[in-house]
């Protein structure tokens, strides 16, 4: 089924020179290996099409269950060139958190870690 | 085994230094770590210190020190801040006049030697290209227009002058994290070429350096936000390093936010590329060898950082003039408050392009509906919202004419649409900075690096 990330992960995302980066955290491992799986450079691009000028880079890290993702080209040449409300990329991880993705089974909703 | 407690101090120029109090009083903290240099900051220095050459620095630190002081010495609490921008001196001079008003004694050093504006042509001759690190480009196109360009120095400098007995320590631009490793080498003996145990170091310092952000501020989720306790009286990270470099990342007892898994990893991967590359002037740090314990009760064990050995460049960052922001923010109530907000662009850039006036770039965004999420702004409910936004603003290479674009706006008060919410949003020209990252061979900067220590009281 296509759930949306939020529902199963958490985000943060800042600002270098020309690029946004987002950090997108799985719940548990399982909820992880779905994210490396289906979280993938050409969908996130096809995501941000309308804001980024250069390629995605995505770097998955096992052991913190989380993806690093890097936007190339997202902030209009840098956060004190762009025109834009937000242009320290803070929200980009807000918009990540919009995709969707395939999961198999209803993953309900628990974005964050359990105790 | 030998350990230290560190701090964070603030994350930015303005940031509030009022949870570092809890920190020294409750934490068992020996040092406090304060970062006032975001990326682009220079350039606020810069502007002011041309307006008055004593300044140049960022003043916050003053009244920060006049607020923490007492209490910081009666704890026998060391501060390193990078707050002393482009004027480290001028920053130990305002604060040494503060220290003698008050009959307060300490030991002031500061760190200088980063600024390479005035070198960036003697550079060029010794044979470093200086060319944009992401793009390539030739700094010829950027030179004339260059307001700041700074080395990110390491913590080598710091941990001298704590050596020499600094009780404060003023720096200019040095590397976020080296605020930390500076005292964790200076207390716990590390050799300046034990990678994982410099590793560990760097990585407590990217974890300290964005104060509240460390500890469950800004934590980004949907939902999990709310459940982040007392976030009024947000506590600052803490870290307790241990001499193997592994650390304990908390924060003081009764304070709000919080400490778990989930937020030291969001702090972890933030503002980071790469993260088995992750460069500093004193370590090149492999963030996937890491492992976070949550130990519960506000507790993540770090350890297994891997280093390699550190670059041979480092890395500048300057920033050049790069034209105006015009920009102006009318609102609208329902109904047809969106439909309004876009008549109202469509009228503003009508009146713009009657008079002639041209634009590089012109950014519409609707506050309330799409300023924030952009394209993935969810358009289901466009057409029945309460109110709405509109901010439009443009870039162009002359003053005059971004002035002269904010002031299109009031008009649409009695002859535009209805309902109109305020007037307020009518912004003066903006200048744009552009962003010139490089890298330059250490020693040339290195070499230059200054240490001044000054006894008060």
């Amino acid at each position: 089924m296509k759930v949306p990330l939020w529902k199963i992960a958490h985000a943060r995302s800042g600002d270098k020179a020309d690029r946004a980066d987002i950090g997108l955290f799985a719940r548990d491992a399982e909820t992880y290996a779905v994210l490396k799986r289906e979280v993938t450079r050409e969908r996130v691009a096809a995501h941000f099409a309308a804001m980024i000028s250069g390629p995605v880079e995505i770097w998955p890290l096992d052991n913190l269950l989380a993806l690093k993702i890097v936007l190339n080209g997202a902030l209009q040449g840098g956060a004190a060139r762009s025109l834009r409300m937000d242009n320290l990329g803070k929200s980009v991880a807000a918009q990540l958190l919009r995709m969707e993705i395939e999961t198999g089974s209803d993953p309900g909703q628990t974005p964050v870690s359990r105790r | 085994m030998k350990s230290v407690r560190i701090g964070a101090g603030l994350g930015f120029y303005g940031d509030s230094w009022l949870p570092i109090r809890a920190s020294i009083e409750r934490g068992g903290v020996r040092y406090i770590a304060s970062d006032h240099l975001s990326e682009l900051t220079l350039a606020i220095l810069q502007k002011d210190r041309q307006r008055d050459p004593g300044t140049g620095y960022a003043r916050d630190c003053v009244p920060m020190l006049a607020d923490l002081w007492p209490l910081a010495a009666k704890h026998g609490v060391k501060f390193v801040l990078n707050a002393g921008g482009l004027n480290p001196e001028g920053a130990r001079e305002a604060i040494a006049r503060l220290f003698r008003e008050r009959g307060w004694r300490a030991t002031i050093a500061t760190v200088s030697g980063d600024s390479v504006l005035e070198k960036l042509d003697a550079l060029r001759e010794a044979g470093e290209a200086l060319s944009h690190m992401d793009s390539g480009a030739d700094i010829a196109t950027v030179r004339e227009r260059m307001l700041f360009a700074n080395a990110y120095l390491g913590a080598q400098p710091i941990a001298e002058a704590l050596a020499r007995g600094a009780d404060i320590v003023l720096t200019g631009r040095v590397a976020d994290a080296a605020l930390t490793l500076g005292p964790l080498v200076h207390e716990l003996g590390w050799r300046w070429d034990d990678w994982d145990r410099l590793a560990a170091g760097l990585t407590v310092g990217h974890l300290l350096e964005c104060s509240g952000q460390g500890s469950g501020g800004n934590f980004g989720s949907a939902g999990a936000w709310a459940e982040i306790p007392d976030y009024a009286h947000l506590g600052y990270p803490i870290a307790e390093v241990r001499e193997d470099g592994t650390a304990v990342i908390t924060k003081p007892p009764g304070t709000g936010g919080r400490v778990s898994f989930d937020t030291v990893r969001q702090q972890l991967l933030y503002e980071v590329h790469n993260p088995h590359a992750y460069y500093s002037p004193d370590v090149v740090l492999d963030m996937g060898t890491l492992r976070l314990a949550d130990e519960g009760g506000d507790r993540v064990r770090v350890s297994g950082a891997s280093g390699a050995p550190r670059p041979a460049r480092l890395k500048v960052v300057g920033g050049y003039h790069d034209g105006w922001m015009g920009s102006g923010i009318v609102g609208f109530a329902w109904p047809d408050a969106y439909a309004k907000c876009e008549k109202a662009a469509e009228i503003i850039l009508a009146l713009a392009r009657e008079r002639g006036w041209t634009f590089e770039d012109t950014c519409v965004e609707y506050i309330g509906y799409n300023s924030l999420l952009g394209a993935n702004a969810d358009p289901s409910h466009r057409d029945e919202l309460n109110e709405c936004f509109v901010r439009i603003a443009v870039r162009t290479k002359d003053k005059k004419l971004a002035d002269a674009f904010g002031r299109l706006f009031p008009w649409l008060g009695l002859s535009g649409p209805p309902y109109i919410g305020t007037m307020k949003g009518v912004a003066p020209a903006k200048e744009l900075l552009g962003i010139w990252p490089t890298l330059v061979r250490r020693d040339l900067v290195e070499s230059k690096v200054e240490i001044g220590m000054e006894r008060v009281g």
